[in-house]
C-alpha cells in the first residue's frame, strides 16, 4: 500500500479526525498537528489501534508564525498537507472586543497564510505535492451575523486560488474546500437545517476524493454552489436591508 | 441551545432534551462545574425506556477513542463512547471477542456498564461488569476516581447496573474473550412446552451461549412451545476447509432498513400468531445443527435498522424481568397464563436462564429471565402492573434499561439493596446533578 504521508493541520477538530480516519483507511502515515498535544495523544492510540497505521503528533501552533519553517522542518515534507484548523469565534464579541477580531482574523487568515507559504516553497523545491484549505462559503459575501468570520475566509480562499496559480506552473495542486454546515463541536447546539448539514465523515470523504481527481473548488453538497450563487447575484441596495 | 426530541429505543416516551456532546474529560468538567447544571450522561439510546433521558443530556459518542488493546493478553481500555461494533471490528480479526454482549452490538461501553448488560451466556460468563478490571468515572461531586472489584468496591458496585446515577463513566480495562475462529456452531432445539425447554436448559447448561425463543400465545398442550437455541465459538478444527484458510474473516453485509413507522395494526395477535407459527415450523426438524458467522447468531436484530420502527409512532415496551430459580417455573406459568388470557401476544418472547450473580443493583439473579414486546396501546400500562405484581409475589424484578413504566414501590422491592446503593449515590452525586427521567420517577434522585 502506499507510503505517502499526509499532515493534517487542526487534528483535533471533528472533521480533522474524520480525514485523519479516511486517510487511514488508505493506509496513510499520518501526522496530526494541533495545538494541544494531550488532545492529540487518545486520537492517535485510537487510529493505531482501530487502522494499523503509522501516526506522528506534533504541537503547532496557526499564530506562531515564527515556528512555522521550523514546524515543517523537524517533520519533513509530506505529499498532502490539509489546512483544517479554523476559528469561528463569536461575531457580537468581536464587535466590542478588538481581541476576538483579532483572534479570528489572524487563525484563519494570517495563520493559514503563513504555514502553507512555507509548504508552498518546499513543494516547489521537490516538484510535487497537494494542498487543501479548508475555507468557507461564509467568505463569498460578507454577512452582519458573522463578517469578521466570514472576511477572513473570503482572503483566505483568494489566497487559495492564486496559490493554485502559482503553484500549477511547478506541478503542484491546490484545492480550495468550501463546506456548509458541518455537524462539529464548532456549530454544536445551533439551530442548523438537517438537510444542508454535512456530516465531519461526508467532509472528509469529498476531500479525498478531490485530491485524487484534482479538483479545485469543492462544495461538500452542490446545492450550496447554488444557495451562494443567489446569495452574491443580490443587489447590493437590497442586500444591505436584510438581516442575514 | 438548540433542543431535541429523544427517546429510548422503544420510543416511548418521547422527551425535549438539549444534548450537550463532550469530547474530552476536560470538555466534561467544564459542563458539569456549572451550578445549574442537572442531567444524565446518554450513550447510543439502546436502553428501551426513559433510563437515558433527561432535560439535559450528556452525549459520550463523541468520547469513542480505542486507547489500548493488548494483543497478547487480550485486555482493552477505551473510553466509554465506543459502540460494541466497533470493538468487534478490531478484535475479532485478531482472534478475540466481547465477554458479554446483549443481542445489539450497537451500545456504547458505558451504556454496557451502566446497565450491566448480560448476555446468552450469563450462566457460564456472568454480566459484562465481572469482565471489568477497573473503570474511571467523573462522579457528581466533580472528582474523577477509578474503581474496580477491589477499589473504591463500592463505587464500582454502585455503578455497574446503575444507570449513570453515580456519575459519567470516561474509560472501562475490561478483558475480552479468546476465539479460534469468527465463527458459532449453532444448534437449534424444539421444545414442545415448557417442560421440555426447562429441561433442555438443564441439559445444555454447559453450552456457552443458550436462550429460547418463545411462543407465548400457544394454548393446551403446546403451551410455552420453545426452540432452543445454543451455540459456541467454532473451533478451527470443526471448520470446512474453505473457512479454515481465513478462520477470523468478518463479512460485511449490507442491511435492511425500516424505512418509517408502521402503522400500528401490522402487528395484532393474528399476525403475531402467525409469526410465531413461521417461526416454530421453520425449525422442520427437531434439531437442527449448523456452523454461522457470529453476527446473525448474536445480533440477528441488528440487521434491520430501525426495528423499533415495526411497533408504529407510539412506541412500545419492552417487559424483561427475572424470577429465582426455585418459585420461577410456577410465577412463568402464571405470567404466561395471564399473556394468553388477555391476548396480549409479544412477536419476540426471550425465554434465558440466569446464572448466579449477587450484585448490588445489577438486574441478574440466578433464575428464569423473560424479555417481552409489547407495542403501547390503551390497557397496556395496567396490564403490565398486574404482570408486576406476580413478578414480585415470586421474589423477582424488573431489568431497569427496559423500564419506562414501573412504580417506585415495585423497583424498591424488586432490589433488596436499594437503600445501600441510593446510600451510594447520595455519597458520590450528592446534590443528584445526575439525574434521569427514570430516575426522577422512580423516586431515587428526588427524596
Amino acid at each position: 500500500m502506499s507510503n505517502s504521508k499526509v499532515l493534517i493541520l487542526g487534528a483535533t477538530s471533528d472533521v480533522g479526525v474524520a480525514l485523519a480516519k479516511e486517510y487511514a483507511v488508505h493506509k496513510f502515515h499520518l501526522i496530526l498537528a494541533a495545538r494541544n498535544i494531550e488532545d492529540l495523544k487518545p486520537i492517535k492510540s485510537d487510529l493505531e489501534i482501530r487502522y494499523e497505521v503509522l501516526v506522528d503528533i506534533v504541537s503547532f501552533d496557526a499564530v506562531y508564525y515564527g515556528t512555522h519553517g521550523k514546524f515543517l522542518e523537524e517533520i519533513g515534507l509530506p505529499e498532502v498537507v490539509i489546512n483544517v484548523f479554523g476559528y469561528l469565534g463569536d461575531q457580537s464579541i468581536a464587535e466590542n472586543d478588538w481581541a476576538e477580531a483579532e483572534k479570528i482574523i489572524t487563525t484563519n487568515y494570517l495563520g493559514a497564510v503563513s504555514i502553507l507559504e512555507v509548504v508552498a516553497s518546499k513543494m516547489i523545491e521537490k516538484g510535487n505535492g497537494t494542498i487543501v484549505g479548508i475555507s468557507s462559503v461564509a467568505g463569498e459575501r460578507g454577512r452582519l451575523s458573522n463578517y469578521f468570520y466570514g472576511s477572513s475566509k473570503a482572503g483566505f480562499t483568494a489566497y487559495l486560488s492564486g496559490l493554485r496559480n502559482r503553484l500549477f506552473h511547478f506541478g503542484i495542486h491546490v484545492v480550495t474546500v468550501k463546506p456548509g454546515f458541518i455537524d462539529t463541536k464548532m456549530t454544536a447546539g445551533m439551530e442548523l437545517p438537517k438537510l444542508l448539514t454535512a456530516k465531519p465523515e461526508q467532509v472528509a470523504r469529498s476531500i479525498f476524493k478531490a485530491v485524487r481527481r484534482k479538483r479545485n473548488t469543492v462544495y461538500i453538497f452542490p446545492i450550496w454552489r447554488l444557495i451562494m450563487y443567489v446569495i452574491k447575484s443580490l443587489p447590493e441596495g437590497i442586500f444591505k436591508k436584510l438581516k442575514l | 441551545m438548540r433542543k431535541d426530541k429523544i427517546s429510548g429505543w422503544g420510543n416511548y416516551p418521547e422527551e425535549i432534551s438539549e444534548i450537550e456532546r463532550f469530547y474530552t474529560q476536560r470538555d466534561l468538567l467544564e459542563k458539569i462545574s456549572a451550578t445549574t447544571f442537572k442531567g444524565i450522561p446518554r450513550g447510543n439510546a439502546r436502553s428501551y425506556g426513559d433510563s437515558a433521558n433527561a432535560p439535559t443530556t450528556l452525549s459520550s459518542l463523541h468520547h469513542n477513542r480505542i486507547l489500548i488493546f493488548n494483543v497478547s493478553e487480550g485486555m482493552m481500555t477505551c473510553e466509554s463512547g465506543v459502540l460494541f461494533s466497533d470493538i468487534l471490528d478490531v478484535i475479532v480479526p485478531k482472534g478475540w471477542f466481547l465477554p458479554v454482549t446483549p443481542g445489539t452490538k450497537y451500545i456504547t461501553v458505558g451504556g454496557a456498564v451502566a446497565s450491566d448488560v448480560h448476555g446468552k451466556n450469563h450462566h457460564v460468563d456472568g454480566s459484562f461488569s465481572n469482565h471489568i478490571e477497573e473503570l474511571t468515572i467523573l462522579c457528581g461531586d466533580g472528582v474523577v476516581r477509578t474503581c474496580s472489584r477491589s477499589l473504591e468496591a463500592s463505587l464500582f458496585q454502585a455503578t455497574c447496573g446503575g444507570m449513570g446515577l453515580t456519575g459519567v463513566i470516561l474509560n472501562v480495562t475490561f478483558k475480552l474473550k479468546k476465539i479460534e475462529s469468527s465463527y458459532i456452531s449453532q444448534k437449534q432445539i424444539k421444545a414442545r412446552n415448557l417442560d421440555e425447554i426447562l429441561d433442555l436448559f438443564d441439559e445444555y447448561q454447559g453450552t456457552t451461549y443458550t436462550m429460547a425463543w418463545i411462543d407465548c400465545l400457544k394454548g393446551g398442550k403446546g403451551f410455552g412451545r420453545s426452540i432452543l437455541m445454543c451455540g459456541e465459538h467454532t473451533t478451527i478444527d470443526k471448520l470446512d476447509q474453505n473457512k479454515a484458510s481465513t478462520p477470523l474473516s468478518v463479512n460485511k453485509k449490507d442491511k435492511i432498513t425500516i424505512p418509517f413507522n408502521f402503522p400500528s395494526f401490522v402487528l395484532n395477535p393474528l399476525s403475531i400468531k402467525a409469526f410465531n407459527m413461521l417461526y416454530y415450523f421453520k425449525n422442520y426438524k427437531r434439531e437442527m445443527e449448523m456452523t454461522t458467522p457470529y453476527e446473525p447468531f448474536f445480533y440477528p436484530l441488528d440487521a434491520l435498522n430501525h426495528w423499533n420502527r415495526m411497533y408504529g409512532k407510539r412506541g412500545f415496551i419492552q417487559y424483561q424481568f427475572v424470577l429465582p430459580m426455585h418459585s420461577g417455573k410456577k410465577g412463568l406459568i402464571k405470567i404466561l397464563n395471564k399473556i394468553r388470557s388477555k391476548n396480549m401476544g409479544s412477536f419476540l418472547a426471550v425465554l434465558k436462564v440466569f446464572g448466579p450473580q449477587n450484585d448490588l443493583i445489577s438486574f441478574p439473579m440466578e433464575g428464569l429471565t423473560l424479555a417481552l414486546d409489547f407495542p403501547i396501546k390503551k390497557g397496556l400500562f395496567d396490564f403490565l402492573a398486574e404482570l408486576d405484581s406476580i413478578v414480585l409475589e415470586y421474589g423477582g424484578r424488573i431489568y431497569l434499561s427496559k423500564d419506562a413504566r414501573m412504580s417506585p414501590e415495585t423497583f424498591k422491592s424488586g432490589y433488596p439493596n436499594y437503600q445501600d446503593w441510593k446510600g451510594l449515590i447520595e455519597r458520590f452525586n450528592p446534590q443528584f446533578k445526575f439525574s434521569s427521567s427514570q430516575s426522577e420517577r422512580l423516586k431515587i434522585t428526588n427524596s
